[in-house]
């Protein structure tokens, strides 16, 4: 399974992340750190898979950001930068070309793409178009409950 | 979904901070304001204040009185409050806060909502941070959605169960069933939740595993449809079919048939037909054929099955992506015990991939090279090691010497091989060696005597070139000092012969002592191979006692003590020194145990026979048996030095009875045991100037031996320190200072300091004694010098 994936910046500012198995909150801050401090200081054209403890950890770059996973040993590196990939892709047919400062602004909205595509560290929905569909149909259900209720949307 | 404002505004605001105290400033205040919010009834904008907070929490600042308004929006009936509570209770709430019991109740009725993604959303957190209790309290709700609800929710009921089962092992039998007939769905999402569920249950539990081995048909069947099925365009990435769902069918076969010949032999086929069709140009593809080499590597494949999936690991050596390589040679190290010969074929390309720049490559290439050394590649292998060695980055160095050691060890084809070998690690690397690694070496060396002579040549150059790698200069010092008269003797059939004189020889001695580079382990093996070679040379045999009279006085204790004990080698022992310095035997092979470096060099001490105890007044209860063995030996316990040069001689005692704390208590210790000087004989004053008083008393101890009591007092109003006295007798006199009682003076004689000397005068020559005396009186320094002629009672 997977065990965290973080989104961060080139200058080592969080802009997303996700624990799929209990971890303390000095723990997070000590993986955080670590996180940044091995995968900025690779060069570019490295081997995208890394060890560190007993974890392998696959990071991914896509523009400005950098996309982090920590893994058990037995699972498949390869797959996991497809995960990383697919992800990507969800994000950017949600937002329509997604750049960083999307997932800045409307980072509640990132999670729950996360949320519709991975589960406790395994993938949920292998196929892009029914989470788009299960997104918008969330989507719809809050705005029309929000609607309903005549309350502004600010 | 239209965006919340509010959040925007703040996120906003922060960002525009330009240093991290105005951002601080920021955010205090935005979390008074949400704070306050929170203690308002129920308005509109309840989401958008958890959101700002979650936002705050991101970027790492405390946010736990958030966590009660969590469970409150995960309690209400409005979905964007829900939505955003449930996130909350993900990034806030973890199974060890308090405050997670309270939102079980919330899920329980969510999870059987109406709504499906009311209902996801309760199922998503609950697999996200549900702890043991709450799992135990929801496991059957999980089973009912199992069972009859529609794909989207049985999806994530299948993964919520995989949570579960994973908090609580005992709830696997529960979903069992369930997830059997799961796998006769259709929707892609849940076939792919039903098969890590069914993997997750067989890793736990063995009999469980056993249960569904005869899913592996249905499986097989699964897998085939996908591989060779048209083109589906909702699943396809890049040629291939739903990988994800592909790669875990491909890993729970893995485990149905580990070891067990009949599920293995239901699955040949397919794998074979996987690995042969897959189109592996892009990552996509390469994933799977990972997962099926990795699976046909671990079942109890058919031989053709075998060598193909070697091949492919072979292929994807030579691929150019950095990546594929890095999991080849991650799968054949795993392999390379059972399949050695299969991987030794791919030895060349392995050892190419020392040379990739990337890092991870490079140890990755550096274990599975090293594993793959034997006897018949050994000397190509080492060659590439060696280079390698050169250019490694830092991290890795002390795992490639260490790696080169063993090998070299298990493999040498020759010892002459076996000794360049090492000494070119020693040369590139020789601050990453074990410590080990010295003591081995030598006794290596000793071991091939017939090539003594091309050793000492080789060190002795290695020696000229650098000198701060220490193991390497260690060992050539030891060599050096054993086998000096082969390098001076400048022929030598291995090698070419380089005119070597005795003063160049001593000269590189005399540069690694005294050079800062040089550790105190490397000095002493310096200092005792340069006093060996006095027996070994001819001509320079005073440069050497010069040398080694010098280190008698050097603040490193190890050094002087060697050097103050090789000073009475040339002193008194001297019809000794041939014998003790002669070539060393055959060093046996040390047990495990003798890791310390410094071992060779107690091994050399031991050998020598006439360890004598020099410097010390008095005998210090050290725990060095072997010493007391050796002075009984010698039948003597304190050796009276000779007159040396007056002030030489003294200075090693006074130093350790002037430290004070340790050396002075010892002495002290034993001071009781020393004769009292209370005997009524008549003290004669020597010395009275500036207040300080000295006397002089005598003792006969035997027919050439005496006792001189000093005792000295102030009589001026201020205290005296740093009181000290040194004397010099003639030539022939033997001379013995013993520890001072004190080195102050306390004003107006309220204390008084004694010395005690002890001259032995065996020629009976007039007995004269030089006392210099030294000390601090109201902050300046006063020394003088007082000539006794004549001693009372002598």
């Amino acid at each position: 399974m997977i065990r965290f994936l973080l989104l961060f910046s080139r200058q080592g500012k969080l802009r997303l992340q996700k624990w799929f198995t209990p971890f303390t909150d000095r723990e997070k801050k000590k993986v955080i750190r670590d996180m940044m401090a091995m995968v900025l200081a690779r060069t570019p054209r490295s081997c995208n898979f890394l060890q560190w403890r007993d974890l392998k950890i696959v990071y991914k770059r896509y523009a400005s950001l950098y996309f982090c996973t920590g893994l058990d040993d037995q699972d498949n590196e390869l797959l996991v930068l497809e995960v990383l990939h697919r992800y990507v892709e969800l994000l950017d047919k949600y937002f329509g070309n997604v750049c960083e400062l999307d997932i800045i602004f409307n980072f509640e909205k990132a999670y729950f793409i996360l949320d519709e595509f991975l589960m406790g560290g395994e993938v949920l929905e292998t196929s892009k178009a029914s989470v788009a569909v299960a997104l918008e149909e969330a989507d719809t259900l809050q705005e029309t409950m929000e609607e309903y209720l005549n309350k502004p949307a600010y | 979904m239209s965006p919340s404002v509010p959040l925007q505004e703040m996120i906003r605001a922060i960002r525009s901070a330009r240093t991290q105290c105005e951002e601080r400033g920021v955010i205090q205040r935005e979390c008074a304001a949400i704070r306050a919010q929170f203690r308002q009834v129920d308005n509109g904008g309840r989401s958008h204040n958890l959101a700002k907070l979650l936002y705050v929490h991101m970027l790492g600042y405390p946010a736990h009185f958030g966590q009660m308004e969590c469970v409150r929006m995960i309690a209400s009936p409005r979905y964007n409050e829900k939505r955003v509570g449930y996130l909350g209770a993900m990034m806030l709430l973890d199974e060890k806060q308090d405050a997670s019991l309270l939102i079980t109740n919330s899920i329980k009725n969510d999870l059987s909502h109406s709504n499906q993604y009311v209902q996801s959303l309760a199922l998503c957190t609950l697999a996200c941070m549900g702890s043991a209790e709450m799992c135990r309290d929801l496991a059957p709700e999980i089973d009912k959605l199992l069972r009859a609800s529609n794909s989207y929710i049985k999806k994530k009921a299948a993964l919520c169960a995989v949570h579960i089962v994973r908090k609580v092992h005992d709830l696997g039998e529960l979903f069992a069933p369930a997830a059997r007939s799961l796998l006769s769905e259709k929707n892609h999402g849940v076939l792919h939740g039903a098969v890590v569920l069914i993997t997750q249950l067989c890793e736990q539990n063995p009999e469980t595993l056993e249960r569904f081995r005869k899913t592996v048909p249905d499986l097989v069947q699964i897998m085939k449809s996908l591989v060779i099925s048209g083109y589906s365009p909702e699943h396809d990435v890049a040629g291939i079919s739903d990988p994800f769902l592909q790669v875990r069918i491909l890993r729970l076969l893995r485990i149905l048939g580990r070891n067990n010949e009949a599920a293995s032999d239901a699955m040949n086929d397919l794998l074979a037909q996987v690995a042969t069709n897959t189109d592996s140009t892009k990552t996509v593809g390469n994933a799977v054929l990972y997962e099926t080499v990795l699976t046909v590597l671990d079942i109890k494949s058919e031989s053709g099955l075998r060598i193909l999936a070697v091949n492919i690991l072979g292929r994807f050596l030579l691929n150019n992506d950095r990546n594929i390589r890095y999991i080849a040679m991650t799968s054949l190290q795993k392999i390379v015990g059972t399949d050695h010969n299969a991987v030794q074929r791919h030895r060349g390309t392995i050892v190419d991939c020392l040379k990739d720049q990337d890092a991870s490559v490079k140890r990755r290439a550096l274990d599975l090279s090293l594993a793959l050394v034997s006897a018949s590649n050994i000397r190509s292998m080492m060659k590439e090691l060696l280079i390698f060695l050169s250019s490694c980055p830092p991290e890795l160095k002390a795992q490639a010497a260490n790696g080169i050691f063993n090998a070299a060890e298990r493999y040498a084809p020759s010892q002459r091989w076996h000794i360049d070998t090492i000494l070119h690690v020693l040369t590139t690397a020789g601050g990453d060696v074990r410590d080990e690694t010295v003591p081995n070496l030598i006794q290596l060396i000793t071991n091939t005597s017939e090539l003594h002579c091309y050793t000492v040549h080789k060190l002795y150059r290695a020696l000229l070139t650098d000198i701060s790698q220490q193991s390497l200069v260690q060992v050539a010092c030891w060599c050096i000092g054993e086998y000096g008269d082969l390098l001076l003797r400048g022929e030598c059939q291995e090698t070419e012969p380089v005119q070597v004189s005795e003063d160049d020889v001593l000269d590189a001695l005399e540069t690694v002592l005294q050079s800062h580079m040089s550790s105190p382990a490397t000095r002493g093996f310096a200092l005792t191979a340069t006093m060996k070679l006095s027996t070994r040379i001819t001509d320079n045999v005073d440069r050497i006692r010069s040398t080694v009279s010098i280190y008698g006085s050097c603040i490193d204790v190890e050094l002087q003590q060697r050097a103050v004990e090789y000073n009475a080698l040339f002193k008194k022992y001297d019809h000794m020194r041939a014998a003790v310095l002669e070539r060393m035997p055959v060093i046996e092979k040390n047990s495990p145990g003798h890791t310390n470096g410094e071992s060779t060099g107690e091994t050399v001490k031991e050998v020598k026979p006439a360890k004598v105890k020099q410097g010390e007044p008095v005998l210090p209860p050290q725990p060095a048996n072997q010493v007391c063995d050796l002075l009984d030996l010698l039948g003597s316990s304190e050796e009276p030095l000779q007159p040396g040069p007056a002030l030489g001689s003294t200075e090693p005692i006074l130093p350790v009875s002037t430290a004070g704390s340790a050396g002075g208590d010892l002495l002290d210790l034993l001071g009781g045991l020393e004769p009292a000087p209370l005997t009524p004989a008549p003290s004669v004053t020597v010395y009275n100037k500036g207040g300080v008083t000295m006397t002089l008393r005598c003792e006969k101890q035997s027919d050439t031996g005496l006792l001189v009591t000093l005792t000295a007092s102030n009589s001026t109003d201020s205290d005296i320190s740093s009181f000290t006295l040194q004397a010099a007798v003639p030539k022939s006199v033997e001379l013995h200072m013993k520890a001072p009682s004190g080195d102050s003076l306390p004003a107006r004689g309220a204390a008084n300091v004694t010395q005690m000397v002890v001259l032995n005068n065996p020629n009976k020559v007039n007995l004269k004694m030089r006392i210099r005396v030294s000390y601090t009186s109201q902050g300046s320094a006063v020394q003088d010098m007082v000539q006794v002629d004549s001693f009372p009672g002598h």
